[in-house]
């Protein structure tokens, strides 16, 4: 009687662990992408909310299934969102090896430093990942306005005559990306570099390879893991960026993102911003299965 | 060797300058007396004193903290329980969708999830009547969401790390699964919570977008007041107010890591003087 009652226990509490985050994640994570792809199927209409039913409960149940390409061939008549995606996948490409660069000999150097340097710069890198990062991006719009402290200092060392117009341009939002998503790349990296054994350097070292084949050689593959992670962490989430190229960019910066939210938010068309968020999505499935595939390895390297 | 350190050095300052070069210069200008921020007019507390007459800043920082309290408090009650799932609860039905589920909110574009958030409140509305209002309540929710992830990953990656002796000790000498987790493990990962209770709050008091999406009417957070003040431009009482809420988090963030390497060297050497 006293072993089954305790089993009973184990079960539910191992459902327990299982389902309730199971179960939240299911109902508020996949359900609304569900809903997304269904709503960009339907009319938009001026209502609360503002778009026809797909299954019309109240008449008809599962019956009657409006079905509309329209949005979608909408998306595809006009230019503007073409050349959005086009310039989102441009921008986030290129801030993203920006990153790289910047950030791969950062975390490189972080390897090197001794114990208690090493703490200290690694502590440096969280911590903007703390700080706001809407208060983070907004700095930059005084260092980088007519009068601000960039153009400040050109004139001063004589490089230019005038102050240059940089904020509210395309180079402020790839400066903006860069800024933001740094931290991002550099964590990856560090964990990647961390780990790599040195004797192997100094064999190859000891058997002549200069310190670039070294490099390209030994270095470079064997980061190859957080090269990947960092380059998708700073990829995907700059793609569907709002914040920045709103605040940093030009009335004319065509992201995906600030379309999908003036979409939704001035133009009040449901439907559209549904279908714009449901090709986004597309575009993403790939890098997104892909840093899944690195999670669960890296998670079941760990298991072992 | 010594040309290659002095390149190593250089990258690191430089690098570091970018990252903080602009907050430093934010918060010197946020004592400038003047309106203008390229004029230096002299020292003044005068915008921070302008943000206690602010009620409308403060309604909302007080907002704001309500919301990050509450579902940093859920999320990592939620995002410990899928990290034990993940790491002890071996194979169960669905496991391969549950990994992907807590990966994809660590980087799905935040207009997607808002977007996908609101969509699935205003369904429930019209389908079972609930929410019947968008506002503290929805924005909780959504936060509790995303942040959940970030909390199980940082669980998980403990809990990969905590020595599984201790646990199996405990079972074989007849603990029930629930008594070790909650004796043995919790305990261990007691650190892991706390680190992802952190950083569930910031994430709640700094999100923008999917509060903007998931929000209803008079239920403003700290963040939507501030973009609709910065998207005009440079604004000197918001140069104060960053200032704050930048010197309490790095403060706090500089306290938790130091008071977390402590703790970690002590765990080591106790650690190794029972060997």
């Amino acid at each position: 009687m006293n072993t089954r009652y305790s089993e009973m226990a184990d079960k539910a509490w191992r459902s327990f662990v299982i389902y309730l985050p199971y179960v939240w994640l299911l109902l508020f994570f996949l359900t609304p992408f569900l809903i997304v792809f269904k709503i960009s199927f339907s009319d938009p209409v001026i209502a609360q909310p503002p778009f026809t039913p797909l299954f019309d409960w109240a008449r008809s149940g599962l019956s009657a299934v409006y079905i509309t390409f329209d949005n979608f061939l909408f998306l595809f008549e006009d230019d503007l969102y073409w050349l959005s995606y086009l310039k989102s996948v441009r921008v986030a490409a290129f801030s993203t090896l920006c990153c790289l660069l910047i950030g791969y000999p950062m975390a490189y150097a972080i390897t090197r430093a001794d114990t208690t340097a090493r703490n200290i710069l690694l502590l440096l890198v969280i911590l903007p990942f703390w700080t706001s990062f809407l208060l983070r991006v907004y700095a930059w719009m005084g260092m980088l306005s007519t009068h601000g402290l960039i153009n400040k200092g050109l004139l001063w060392m004589g490089f230019i005559d005038e102050p240059m117009k940089l904020l509210y341009t395309d180079f402020a939002v790839y400066l903006g990306i860069v800024y933001t998503y740094l931290p991002f790349m550099i964590l990856p990296l560090y964990a990647a570099l961390q780990k790599l054994d040195l004797s192997i350097h100094e064999a190859a070292s000891d058997l002549g390879a200069t310190p670039f084949r070294v490099f390209i050689d030994i270095t470079l593959p064997m980061s190859a893991t957080g090269i990947i992670a960092g380059c998708l962490l700073v990829f995907i989430p700059a793609i569907g960026e709002y914040v920045i190229p709103t605040l940093l960019g030009g009335s004319d910066s065509l992201m995906i993102g600030r379309q999908l939210f003036n979409e939704f938010f001035e133009n009040r068309d449901w439907p559209v911003a549904s279908a714009v968020a449901t090709i986004l999505l597309f575009i993403l499935v790939i890098p997104i299965m892909l840093f899944q595939r690195y999670q669960i390895t890296a998670g079941t390297n760990v298991n072992e | 060797m010594r040309q290659r350190s002095t390149f190593l050095f250089t990258t690191l300052a430089f690098g570091y300058a970018f990252l903080y070069l602009p907050i430093v210069i934010l918060m010197v200008y946020s004592f400038n007396d003047s309106r203008i921020q390229s004029v230096w007019n002299g020292f003044s507390l005068r915008w921070y004193a302008s943000l206690l007459d602010n009620a409308q800043v403060i309604d909302a920082a007080l907002l704001s903290l309500q919301i990050a309290l509450i579902s940093a408090t859920i999320a990592t009650v939620l995002g410990t329980l899928a990290g034990l799932s993940m790491t002890h609860m071996g194979r169960f039905k669905g496991r391969l969708l549950f990994t992907g589920l807590i990966a994809a909110p660590l980087i799905m574009p935040e207009v997607i999830t808002g977007l996908s958030l609101l969509l699935v409140f205003v369904s429930t509305e019209q389908l079972i009547g609930w929410p019947e209002s968008r506002g503290t309540m929805t924005i909780i929710i959504a936060h509790i969401t995303f942040s959940m992830a970030f909390v199980a990953v940082i669980v998980q990656s403990r809990l990969s790390t905590v020595d599984k002796s201790l646990e199996e000790a405990a079972m074989d000498l007849g603990g029930r699964p629930y008594r070790v987790a909650i004796d043995v493990t919790l305990p261990l990962i007691a650190p892991a919570m706390v680190a992802g209770w952190l950083l569930a709050f910031t994430l709640s008091l700094d999100d923008l977008v999917i509060a903007s999406f998931v929000s209803g009417p008079g239920a403003n957070t700290l963040p939507m007041v501030i973009f609709s003040k910065v998207k005009l431009g440079v604004a000197p009482d918001i140069n104060a107010l960053a200032t704050l809420i930048i010197t309490v988090i790095g403060i706090g963030v500089v306290i938790a890591g130091f008071v977390m390497q402590r703790r970690e060297r002590a765990r080591i050497t106790e650690y190794q003087a029972t060997r």
